[in-house]
């Protein structure tokens, strides 16, 4: 397998421009006869769904929710980064570029950076066109908060609901293509393979999850817009049925895996409250901008938090990180956190907690103001804790939160697997080694309205490709094999449930795996994977048959595909000999415990290729070049 | 979106027929049918207020309504009547539209903020339609009697019959019935037509409220005063 | 805390269904009615049973796959929360709590507490939108918004999409939905183009789809986790009007 990432030539800011040139073009006439699966209605999915209909081709849209409405996409609650410079406070499409690859510590593409920078203006623009009620100046125009890590105002926000109205406004442009009759939606169909023929993607297998049917749509190239993986972890912000399965099956049909151990940790999240917890729930970053984080000095100190006198109290991220202060990036505010509680001063049930407190804040600005600003987080968090942060400090813990790592792709986000594109969370995308806040919508949508649908054509116009039938042997082929493992899962009929072999798993990942990795905690895990594998295909118990809705049948598979992800992951972990973004290895620390890169060694995307069940994946290297930005260490003191 | 004419059919008469078809439609000629019976009682209950003002006074009205002014009383009848119409069928319609909306029933269903009024305007629609058609019968057209019928004598009809037990109390509850159709009546209908000025708290209805208890308690006085003598 | 649940068990979509008993023993009044319910699944399931099938994925109550009827309440006894958002200690302990699925028409139960909503989708689909296509738009700053619209037309826009409109409302009418998303378009100038036919579209779909009419109860305002206001539905009654009386299809200054 060569990994060729089909960067074009040219200075930077001209590459997008002319590759675009250079792309071919597919006439109108023929687009109509061209079918395009597209799996995901979240902000990626959709927007490309409803862009490519259009322009003119057939789509198939999939998700597993009942409507693309609900995809994941909807959570997302900050804000979404653009760089249009309207407060004037010295943005650009270049600053918006370095903060990204600086805060991804160095390890993505500068053109694809630079293009997603670039295009950032046009997702404002078109998403504005559809009504997203953006929050505005009394004047009528857009208004900006600063967010997660960033000295400019460039994130645009609809109250704590940013996410929701974009993928709104996606869903929205989805369904008038629905009536149109360019997309054909498949909500509660759940894809389980993907179909390829003569090396190229032609057409998934999918599970209806309300009727057990299983079959095979196929069409002339299949994109994944399928979300992230953060879920292998069980406990995460994710939506309980976000999963890894549809890029799994891919990666398995050769489509190379980037980066796997690239996940993000988000540092403010409700901490953990007991064995049943479903899911954790992620309090938006934005809080940072006035909260201040803090724990007691003494170990074990059990006084109520009003208690504490100020000089005995630590504000760590303040003492440590003098410029950002409370708003330093998320790997290193996440990491900051699990030290004091390691050391024993965390508060809260557990210990795991630190206090996010707006006392300050509210004597300085009035309570009014603040609740004008996070008046509905405060609510969320009354609601599941019981507590008032009006009065009391809300109490945070880091949670697994995003996947930077997932399927490789190239220039035009194209996979390994020729006509197999993938967009989104789902591929290793351009947030390198960790993620600044606001940036995934801005990803997702500039992947499914502005690039996707420029770049597919060049490969429908330049491929020629045959009629393929449901009786073709590789579809048939494909078909068995997804029919089987459900009877297998169903088959097994042992001790345990799913969701036990995921806590497990997830239990064993966040330790392991999780915000500190260190080679001897990595090796175990690579160990005790595969025996958790083989007890759960041994003595899992999936009730209910494959003819009707079944729930736990849908988490068994995902699960199933979470217990071969997660070692991958941790293969990943242990072959990356640095400390990059997310990427924290105990080993690799400064004296005063901060990150240390190799950019020697490991400048590079690790993008790993399936060699099947009990084989070990093989690693393949695509080289970072900076050609623009100057390797820093990113220093955020 | 591409411009079809299906949205909107040429003729007004089947633009009308378009809009009788959807729910909003029918709820729309409800609500001015609904006004035009507001109106109605309103200055009816003016009317018959005058009974405490003495035999002379209400039958001098009552023969200014069949005289001079019968042409008048004819529109306004066959305007009440073609409302009458109108509203009940809707009412009817609506009924079993809403009604088919929800084949099984919940096992459980607490009400939370609807009003005894609303969850009570199709019987006690059903109520007022028994009462017109009696109430008709009887003062108009005199066909049931509980007393003997005076043709002319309004006054001497309605003491008559008010003194009949069984009638008051009809009359009474049917008024009970229209102070609560009013109550939510006359507050929904201002929203079925889009006109009621956006409010922080919708529910609240103070102008409904008092519209319903004057018209209710202003019908009601005078059976109730002539039953117990005030009137006599 | 111990609890008594009532819980509707339909095995599929034509097959008649019933309230089974379950108890639920130390549960948690920290947990969520959600994780209530996974609870009780992880013992049915360890016992081989089929576990409850209910609709639910962000947890946050944003996604508006969850919601059942709780004790006869849309989303339950809290006001402005979704099912999901509601935790146990909104219960007393001993309580006996009966749960089942949105019941209409239009959402027809595929299993247990799943019911099929895509009524919903297709109300959008007939004009829920803004017909611009990617690549078409001006400058985001080019038409200002008066702050008091955008915030009025988001107070509309948050709607989830979950049905309790359509459960809690005795007449099984899906107006609010339908009004929250005339009105959000409606109340911004990038809405007027087409928001007369607009108003056409979505109302003879949310009829065609078998919903009821509006009585205006006010239950659907009570039970909406997004606490929209039935003020949407007299808006959307007026967008209707001016459309089906004056044949007007665009407002002032819209093309086609
Ligand atoms: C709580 C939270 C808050 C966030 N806040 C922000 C923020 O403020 N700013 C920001 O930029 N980012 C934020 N993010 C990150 C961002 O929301 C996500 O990265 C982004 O929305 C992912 O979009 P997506 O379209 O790639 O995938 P998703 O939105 O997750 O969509 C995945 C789609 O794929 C479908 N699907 C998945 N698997 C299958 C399958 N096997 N078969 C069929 N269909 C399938 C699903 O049904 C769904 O439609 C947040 C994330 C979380 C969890
Ligand atoms: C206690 C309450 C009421 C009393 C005492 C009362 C009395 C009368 C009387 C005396 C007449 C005959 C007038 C005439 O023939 O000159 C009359 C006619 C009528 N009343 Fe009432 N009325 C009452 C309530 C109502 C209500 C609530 C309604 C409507 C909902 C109503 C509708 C009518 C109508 C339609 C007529 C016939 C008018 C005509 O065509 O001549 N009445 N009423
Ligand atoms: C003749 C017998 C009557 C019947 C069967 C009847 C029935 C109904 C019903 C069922 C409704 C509720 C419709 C809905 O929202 O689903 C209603 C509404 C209404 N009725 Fe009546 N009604 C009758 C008489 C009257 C009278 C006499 C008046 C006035 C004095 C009146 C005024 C109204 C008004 C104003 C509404 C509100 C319409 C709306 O909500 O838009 N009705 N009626
Ligand atoms: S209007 Fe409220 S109740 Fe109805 S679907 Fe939307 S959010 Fe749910
Ligand atoms: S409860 Fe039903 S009747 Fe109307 S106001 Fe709400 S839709
Ligand atoms: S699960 Fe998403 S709203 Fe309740």
């Amino acid at each position: 397998m060569e990994l060729n990432a089909r960067i074009p030539a040219g200075p930077l800011d001209q590459k997008w421009d002319r590759h675009r040139f250079e792309l071919k073009l597919v006439n109108p006439a023929n687009k109509r006869k061209h079918t395009i699966i597209v799996v995901g209605s979240g902000l990626a999915g959709a927007s490309a769904a409803a862009t490519l209909s259009e322009l003119g081709y057939q789509v198939l849209c999939f998700c597993f929710q009942d409507s693309p409405r609900r995809a994941h996409s909807i959570a997302a609650q900050g804000g979404i980064n653009a760089a249009k410079n309207y407060q004037n406070d010295g943005d650009s499409v270049f600053r918006l570029f370095y903060d990204t690859v600086k805060g991804g510590d160095f390890r993505a593409r500068e053109a694809n950076v630079y293009r997603l920078a670039q295009i950032s203006v046009n997702i404002i623009d078109q998403c504005v066109a559809q009504g997203v009620p953006f929050a505005r100046e009394y004047g009528g125009l857009l208004t900006n908060r600063s967010f997660g890590g960033a000295q400019v105002s460039r994130t645009f926000y609809a109250r704590g609901q940013t996410g929701q109205q974009l993928l709104l406004g996606a869903y929205q442009a989805l369904e008038k293509e629905v009536a149109r009759g360019g997309v054909l939606m498949f909500p509660r169909t759940e894809m389980l393979d993907l179909v390829v023929i003569d090396g190229r993607a032609r057409g998934i297998v999918a599970r209806s999850l309300a009727t057990g049917e299983i079959r095979t749509y196929l069409g002339d190239a299949v994109v994944l817009g399928t979300g992230g993986y953060a879920n292998v972890f069980y406990l995460s912000t994710n939506a309980k049925g976000s999963n890894a399965t549809a890029i799994w099956r891919a990666h398995r049909r050769g489509a190379a895996f980037g980066n796997p151990c690239f996940t993000q940790i988000h540092p403010t999240c409700i901490p953990v409250s007991g064995e049943y917890q479903s899911k954790l729930t992620l309090m938006s970053e934005s809080l940072r901008n006035d909260g201040r984080v803090w724990v007691p000095k003494k170990r074990g100190d059990t006084r109520p938090p009003h208690e504490i006198p100020e000089d005995e109290r630590d504000y760590y991220l303040e003492r440590k990180y003098p410029t950002f202060g409370n708003l330093a990036p998320r790997d290193i505010a996440s990491r900051a956190a699990k030290e004091v509680c390691d050391d024993g001063r965390g508060v809260g049930a557990g210990g795991l907690g630190v206090y996010l407190d707006f006392a300050d804040a509210i004597r300085r600005v009035g309570e009014r103001q603040i609740r004008e600003r996070y008046g509905n987080l405060f609510e969320m968090y009354q609601r599941i804790t019981d507590e008032n942060c009006y009065q009391a400090p809300m109490r945070i813990y880091p949670a697994a939160h995003y996947a930077m790592g997932g399927l490789w792709v190239d220039y035009n986000l194209m996979s390994t697997v020729p006509g197999l594109y993938v967009i989104g969370e789902a591929n290793f995308s351009d947030h390198g080694a960790n993620r600044l806040g606001a940036s995934a919508l801005m990803q997702g949508l500039a992947d499914g309205y502005f690039i996707l649908p420029y770049t597919i054509g060049d490969y429908l116009a330049s491929g020629r490709l045959g009629p393929v039938g449901a009786d073709h042997p590789e579809v048939r082929g494909a078909t068995e094999q997804v029919r089987s493992r459900v009877d297998r899962l169903l088959a097994v009929d042992g001790k345990r449930t799913v969701d036990s072999f995921h806590r497990e798993l997830g239990g064993l990942m966040w330790d392991k795996c999780g915000m500190a990795r260190s080679a001897g905690g990595l090796r175990e895990a690579i160990q005790r994977i595969p025996a958790i594998r083989e007890e759960f295909w041994k003595n899992v118990n999936v009730p209910g048959s494959d003819t009707e809705l079944n729930q736990a049948l849908e988490k068994a598979g995902r699960v199933a595909d979470f217990l071969e992800l997660g070692e991958l992951m941790c293969r990943d972990a242990l072959h990356r000999e640095e400390s990059c973004g997310g990427h924290f290895r105990v080993e690799h620390q400064t004296q005063d415990g901060e990150a240390k890169r190799d950019d020697e060694r490991f400048a590079y995307v690790a993008a790993w290729e399936w060699r099947g069940e009990r084989q070990e994946p093989c690693l393949h290297k695509e080289p970072l070049a900076f050609e623009y930005l100057k390797l820093a260490t990113r220093s955020y003191k | 979106m591409s411009t079809s004419a299906r949205e909107v059919p040429a003729t007004a008469a089947g633009r009308m027929l378009a809009i009788w078809q959807t729910t909003i439609g029918k709820k729309v000629v409800m609500a001015l049918t609904g006004l035009i019976g507001v109106g109605y009682v309103v200055v009816h209950m003016l009317g018959n207020l005058q009974v405490f003002q003495g035999a002379e006074k209400l039958n001098a009205y009552a023969a200014a309504l069949h005289g001079p002014l019968k042409g008048v009383v004819w529109v306004v009848r066959v305007v009440l009547l073609l409302a009458v119409v109108l509203h009940v069928a809707a009412a009817a319609q609506l009924t079993g539209r809403d009604r088919a909306a929800r084949p099984v029933p919940y096992a459980r269903r607490d009400p939370q903020v609807s009003t005894l009024a609303s969850r009570t305007m199709r019987w006690g629609g059903v109520l007022l339609l028994v009462f017109i058609v009696f109430h008709v019968l009887h003062f108009t057209t005199g066909t049931v009697q509980p007393v003997p019928f005076v043709a002319g004598d309004v006054y001497g009809n309605v003491i008559g019959a008010f003194r009949v037990w069984w009638v008051t109390l009809f009359y009474a509850l049917a008024m009970v019935a229209l102070g609560f159709h009013l109550f939510h009546g006359a507050w929904s209908a201002a929203r079925t037509l889009g006109a009621a000025p956006p409010s922080p708290r919708p529910l609240r209805r103070p102008v409904a409220a008092i519209l319903a208890l004057v018209v209710a308690v202003g019908f009601a006085i005078v059976p109730l005063a002539v039953f117990f003598g005030v009137v006599k | 805390m111990n609890l008594t649940l009532r819980v509707w068990r339909q095995p599929s979509p034509d097959a008649p269904g019933r309230l089974v008993q379950y108890e639920a023993r130390d549960i948690s009044p920290d947990a969520s009615f959600l994780e209530m319910l996974d609870v009780v699944n992880e013992r049915l399931a360890a016992r081989g049973e089929a576990p409850i099938a209910f609709d639910h994925d962000c947890r946050e109550g944003i996604c508006g796959s969850c919601g059942v009827m709780i004790n006869g309440v849309a989303h339950g006894p809290v006001t402005g929360t979704a099912t999901c958002q509601l935790h146990m200690r909104s219960f007393r302990d001993g309580d006996v709590i009966t749960v089942e699925p949105w019941r209409a028409r239009a959402f027809p139960v595929l299993r247990d507490l799943v019911v099929d909503r895509s009524g919903l989708d297709r109300i959008i689909a007939a004009g829920g939108f803004v017909s611009v296509s990617t690549g078409s738009a001006p400058d985001g700053n080019t038409i200002p918004v008066p702050k008091t619209s955008a915030d009025a037309a988001m107070d509309a826009a948050q709607c989830i999409g979950c049905g309790a409109c359509v459960a809690a409302c005795p007449n099984g009418s899906a107006s609010l939905f339908t009004a929250a998303k005339i009105t959000h378009l409606g109340l911004l100038p990038q809405g007027q183009a087409e928001r007369y036919r607009r108003a056409l579209r979505m109302v003879a779909q949310m009829d065609g789809e078998g919903f009821g009419g509006c009585t205006l109860f006010g239950e659907c305002q009570e039970a909406c986790p997004k606490q929209i206001s039935i003020e949407t539905i007299s808006r959307m009654n007026r967008d209707y009007l001016v459309a089906a009386f004056t044949t007007r299809l665009e407002a002032a200054g819209a093309g086609d």
